[in-house]
């Protein structure tokens, strides 16, 4: 196999004396879709956050597409090509949805030190983010202020921004959580044909997507990897089922 | 929209009466209305230079006065250095060309806000506010040190700007022009800004700064660049104040006149493109006018008539965040319904979580 798109090795963050990631080694290949699993507060989000830039990491190493990233700016990682959706629905209110995307769109030109000409007029950004809401379902809604989108449809805004970025991976934070059932079916449906042009870690709760998703999935507790493996193997786990899947995965094996 | 169309409507009224009121002022033979709203359209500058970061891009600044100052000290120490025909620096001759001094003012004042402005933004929220205001401090008392150009008691500038034909800022019109102008001509390129790839970044940076970084953009070099952009418009502000007074000192940068700055932001509505406008003018026309009324009232009063404003502003922020301008587009009455009553509830998204 080929070195791995994204390979983080010995991870660690620490808040105070809480220590919300210990010694993480997590890799995704293209292709795949990696999910990451875990109780609350077992430390997804801050991985993630460590891996676009936020947060730094207190030890360990992040290698991104062939370069060492680690001391990146997230600025600097998202132009790379690694684009994180977040948890929080963190949409700009203030714009329609078409212009939070064409944002994003914007955010892979070189620069956008461009004072005089107004950008919502300009094709360049308006096309390529109108496409981007179009695979994401949310083409009628694109002159709609993003804050008046329903929970749902934000959660696929944050998708269409972060695909609108033309990503080498995505990162994607619960896309799924809040949505109706029938939300999530179209989330699951969109994921898996995104599949194959770009790879993915997901985190996720649902585990009917995680498991209709996954190609490996690696279980997070407590700020430790317990588990890492093909679906099949994460399933069979005596240890993953006792601390986190619990009833749901027994029924998904009955 | 309605609102739109009031907003049209009571902008061209706004217009009509600043391009009318020098010749009617004059024709009435109150010419000292013709130098007042002169002094208001400058500081109305400055305020919407401030806009521009307080307003579009959420940086509260509380030493814009500062930059004001540093633009008006260039306009009085070129004028200094021409009256006595020594060097400034032992290396450059004075000045009172406005071609130099004007561009000269804008440029200094860019300069200045562009380490000050590099090191604030590495700061947010309250902390944000406390440096900016100590950097404002910090020049106050670098210019009451200037022995040279009289410490405490500032340069009196006696000599006005030059400009060519047919402008001349000695003749009252033609200043109010002059005025007017530039104000407007600041405006139109803020309209365009906001509106432009630089003020989608920065509007965008107000709302959700680590969601612009997460998209790919240096947040920080962008806020940088509006700051020194409203320092050098404020610059060049002062350097027309300076014209208008006769007078610089390191009055001009008090930490109260960039209170004043704030204050005719929120007053006039906070990133609002002509809220500062409205917001320079009605707080000076209050400060012109108000004392004398209320001294006819009760003795003292009108010495103390600030205190009022205070209550005000706070209901502005609490109620009607676009100030004077909510007024004027009719959503004032509108936000205050919306919060006297209760917001729905925006339906529960319903939870599939274990
Ligand atoms: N900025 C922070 N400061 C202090 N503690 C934090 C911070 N962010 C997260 N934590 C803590 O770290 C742990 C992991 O949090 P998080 O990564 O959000 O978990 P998850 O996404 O798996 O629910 C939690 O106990 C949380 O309270
Ligand atoms: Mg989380």
């Amino acid at each position: 196999m080929t070195a791995p798109l994204l390979q983080a090795v010995g991870l660690t963050k620490r808040f105070g004396g809480l220590v919300a990631n210990d010694a993480i080694d997590l890799g995704v290949s293209e292709g795949q879709v990696h999910a990451v699993i875990g109780p609350n507060g077992a430390g997804k989000t801050t991985l993630l956050a460590q891996l676009n830039g936020e947060l730094k990491p207190d030890r360990g190493t992040i290698h991104f597409d062939g370069r060492d990233i680690t001391a990146l700016p997230t600025a600097t990682r998202a132009r790379l090509g690694l684009a994180r959706s977040f948890q929080i629905t963190s949409v700009f209110a203030s714009f329609s949805a078409v212009d939070n995307v064409a944002l994003a769109v914007q955010g892979q030109e070189r620069h956008s030190f461009r004072f005089w000409r107004d950008a919502s007029g300009d094709p360049a950004l308006a096309e390529p983010a109108e496409r981007a809401l179009e695979r994401v379902g949310l083409a009628d809604r694109s002159h709609v202020p993003a804050s008046a989108l329903a929970h749902g449809q934000k959660r696929q805004l944050e998708l269409a921004m972060a695909l609108a970025m033309r990503p080498k991976l995505l990162l994607l934070d619960e896309p799924m959580a809040g949505m109706g059932v029938e939300e999530s079916a179209a989330m699951v449906t969109l994921l898996a044909g995104l599949k194959a042009e770009v790879p993915i870690l997901l985190v996720e709760h649902d585990m009917d997507a995680v498991f209709a998703l996954a190609d490996q999935i690696t279980v997070l507790l407590h700020g430790r990897v317990i588990a890492s493996g093909p679906p099949a193997e994460i399933r069979r786990n005596a240890e993953v089922r006792e601390a986190y899947l619990g009833e749901d995965a027994a029924a998904g094996d009955g | 929209m309605a609102g739109a169309r009031r907003r049209k409507i009571a902008l061209a009224c706004l217009l009509g009466f600043l391009v009318l009121l020098p010749p009617v002022a004059l024709a009435a033979g109150e010419p000292f209305y013709v130098s007042l709203f002169t002094r208001i359209l400058i500081t109305a500058l400055a305020a919407a230079s401030l806009n521009l970061i307080l307003g579009f891009g959420g940086m509260v600044s509380f030493g814009h006065a500062a930059f004001v100052g540093i633009g008006g000290y260039v306009v009085g120490i070129a004028f200094v250095h021409a009256s006595d025909g020594t060097l400034f620096l032992g290396l450059l001759p004075g000045t009172v060309s406005g071609f130099v001094v004007l561009p000269l003012a804008m440029i200094v004042a860019g300069l200045v806000a562009l380490p000050i402005g590099a090191i604030c933004l590495r700061t947010t929220g309250i902390s944000f506010i406390m440096i900016t205001l100590a950097f404002a401090q910090m020049l106050y008392y670098l210019m009451i040190s200037l022995r040279r150009y009289n410490g405490q008691d500032g340069i009196a500038v006696w000599q006005r700007s030059e400009l060519p034909w047919p402008i001349d800022l000695d003749d009252r019109m033609s200043f109010y022009y002059v005025a007017l102008a530039v104000l407007l001509a600041f405006l139109y390129g803020t309209h365009r800004m906001v509106n432009s790839r630089f003020g989608r970044v920065l509007r965008a940076a107000k709302d959700n700064e680590r969601r612009v970084r997460a998209l790919g953009f240096h947040a920080y070099r962008y806020k940088l660049a509006a700051f020194v952009i409203a320092g050098a418009a404020a610059g060049l502000s002062g350097a027309l104040l300076v014209n208008s007074t006769g007078f610089v000192g390191p009055s001009y940068l008090e930490w109260h006149r960039s209170g004043d700055l704030i204050v005719m932001v929120v007053l006039g509505g906070v990133g609002t493109l002509f809220g500062p406008v409205l917001g320079a003018g009605a707080l000076m026309l209050l400060e012109e006018f108000i004392p004398e009324l209320l001294n006819g009232l009760a003795d003292g009063l009108g010495e103390h008539w600030k205190i009022f404003l205070g209550p005000i502003l706070i209901l502005i922020v609490l109620y009607a965040r676009r100030g004077l301008m909510g007024l004027v587009d009719g959503s004032l009455g509108g936000s205050l319904l919306r919060r006297l009553r209760p917001e729905p509830p925006p339906g529960k998204p319903p939870r599939r979580r274990r």
